[in-house]
């Protein structure tokens, strides 16, 4: 009995694909994909492939708003949790009049008035560049370090008590010593950067290396494969997922610590640009700050997650 | 017919001495093998038969250099083994390709290791050609692994041992993770590329038909720990060989019932 309605289902569903493809494109609503394979669990069984929404019409509204009614939910509770608030506290502004300042702020972000009073988009750059130096010399030194520890036992004993005792110390603390170290604000952010980004890269690498299948390393014996020719054909294609992991890990903790970092040093950055709009009590723009930070956040994961893929031999 | 005119096969090409293997592991040690004697005649087909677990892959492994002895002499080519080398290839059971790169470029990788300081890369890539080609698989030379089906892989696997022109060719179980029609199909071509190579072959095998078909000489091993060689028989079957005359063949029932015998009844395993 349920097979035979499964297998109708699914005919349906593949006889009607292509006009559905259509149709939502048309509707450009592409996310509508993820809740039609909810809907239909027993047509993608039949296929063994996601399946395209079925056309019927209202199981494709039903599909719609199952897609973008949680999210929507979702928005709408964080905006009415924080009005409530703002009604309840003095001084802290509302999702209206945050936005009036956000649309205020972002019609020139780009303005420079002397050091202290720049844009917002200046200040997003300069954190963005601190966080790419850091990150970049944390990756460099990292990645390498990660195979080393990863292919020779000796090393990796060698560095576990190290990573052991500096990988739980929070980045911050480490602020003072660059300070003394750089004799200067701005590399000292980066230094903090750079040892908070660093971990994630080391494990995840040395993580991966120590995974490559036995049945990998045995075809490089037999054909005698030299260490480089070892690197580059067996143990790169196979650590990269691991390597972007630890890639994408070390950026999310890169980006937390910035704000921190630049609150305690000063200068043009996003963390600075909240600690100088908290001295002028400007909480709007605080607001509007922890959005943008979020937003960077979230953008910075994305293209990672997209490089990674592009990676992936699977 | 050529191979007649050249001269004689050597003998004692593959060369196995004492041989004994004992694994030192954390619940104590392991005597795999003990007492191995094994002589290969050049040009040979032989398989390994006998019991999962007896240690044949144990022996295939010491003659691929993967492992070393714990005792005894192994010779390939008047060498001694002392560790991997171009001469002997491996086909591995789960053909072990790098699913990263393409079929041809899985076989490029082998070339390259053994003629880069000889032949230019034009050379090199004709080779890879060459080996596709023998295996009939031409078409699907710039797929990945994991786009083609499994005896397409086991194909890339032999393409890419026998593309490094070795002395000895060893089958670890080649076709052991393959369906039965896949599987004879694969047989009938191993034995077609071996007759036009002439290379001298070692193959691990735990399916009876397999042995008798293929081989010149099967090797029964006695069931482990501390297994060694049972009993040695030799296949005096016309070569070029059909599965289907075979079946009707009484020599070649015989020698079937010969290997079943050893294994179900001298060496039966303990369930």
């Amino acid at each position: 009995m349920s097979a035979v309605s499964i297998k109708q289902e699914a005919l349906e569903t593949i006889m009607r694909s292509e006009k559905t493809v259509t149709n939502h494109t048309a509707a450009n609503e592409p996310v509508i994909e993820l809740p039609a394979i909810k809907l239909a669990p027993s047509a993608r069984k039949a296929n063994d492939k996601p399946n395209k929404p079925s056309n019927k019409p209202w199981l494709k509204t039903r599909a719609f708003f199952n897609c973008l009614l949680p999210p929507v939910f979702g928005v709408l509770l964080l905006l009415a949790v924080w009005t409530l608030i703002s009604h309840q506290t003095q001084g802290l502004p509302g999702p209206v009049s945050t936005w009036y300042s956000a649309v205020e702020l972002f019609s020139n972000p780009f303005y420079d008035n002397g050091p202290n009073d720049k844009g917002v988009g200046w200040n997003i750059l300069a954190s963005l560049g601190r966080v790419g130096l850091g990150f970049g010399m944390a990756a460099l030194i990292g990645i390498p370090l990660g195979f080393i520890i990863g292919r020779f036992q000796f090393m990796s004993r060698m560095a576990a008590p190290i990573i052991g005792l500096l990988r739980p110390v929070s980045p911050l603390a480490w602020l003072p010593i660059g300070l003394l170290v750089f004799k200067a604000a701005n590399p000292a952010a980066i230094w903090v950067i750079f040892i908070s980004a660093i971990w994630p890269m080391i494990i995840n690498t040395a993580v991966g290396v120590s995974k490559v299948p036995q049945d990998y390393m045995n075809v490089a014996k037999v054909l005698n494969l030299s260490e480089w020719k070892i690197f580059s054909k067996i143990l790169f294609p196979f650590v990269m997922p691991y390597m972007m992991t630890g890639v994408r890990l070390s950026i999310g903790v890169a980006w937390l610590v910035i704000v921190a970092a630049e609150m305690l040093t000063g200068g043009v950055g996003i963390g600075f640009w909240v600690w100088d709009e908290w001295n002028n009590l400007n909480v709007e723009h605080i607001i509007i700050a922890i959005f943008v930070v979020g937003i960077v956040g979230l953008l910075l994961e994305q293209i990672l997650l997209t490089i990674a893929k592009r990676f992936s031999y699977e | 017919m050529q191979k007649n005119l050249e001269i004689k096969p050597i003998e004692k090409y593959v060369l196995l001495e004492q041989v004994n293997m004992v694994f030192h592991t954390k619940n104590g040690s392991f005597e795999a093998l003990r007492n191995v004697n094994l002589n290969i005649t050049q040009g040979e087909f032989v398989t390994i038969i006998g019991h999962s677990g007896c240690g044949k892959s144990t022996v295939l492994n010491l003659l691929a250099g993967l492992l070393s002895p714990t005792d005894g002499l192994m010779f390939c080519a008047g060498r001694e083994i002392a560790g991997p080398g171009p001469e002997r290839a491996v086909v591995f059971q789960n053909h072990s390709l790098l699913p990263w790169l393409t079929c041809a470029e899985n076989v490029y990788l082998a070339i390259e290791r053994v003629f880069a300081n000889k032949e230019s890369k034009a050379q090199m890539l004709a080779r890879t050609a060459a080996a596709m080609d023998l295996v009939g698989l031409s078409h699907a030379a710039d797929k990945r692994p994991n786009e083609v089906s499994g005896g397409m892989k086991q194909r890339v696997g032999i393409a890419r041992a026998l593309a490094m022109e070795p002395k000895v060719l060893l089958l670890d179980e080649p076709f052991g993770a393959l369906d039965a029609l896949t599987r004879a199909r694969l047989q009938d071509e191993l034995m077609g590329i071996m007759a036009k190579s002439g290379a001298t072959a070692i193959m691990v095998t735990h399916d009876v038909d397999e042995a008798v078909l293929l081989s010149d000489k099967i090797v029964m091993m006695t069931n482990g720990p501390a297994a060694t060689i049972g009993e040695v028989l030799s296949v005096d079957l016309p070569r070029p060989r059909k599965r289907l005359e075979l079946a009707e063949n009484t020599d070649y029932n015989h020698l079937r019932a010969e290997v079943l015998r050893f294994l179900y009844e001298r060496h039966a395993k303990a369930a």
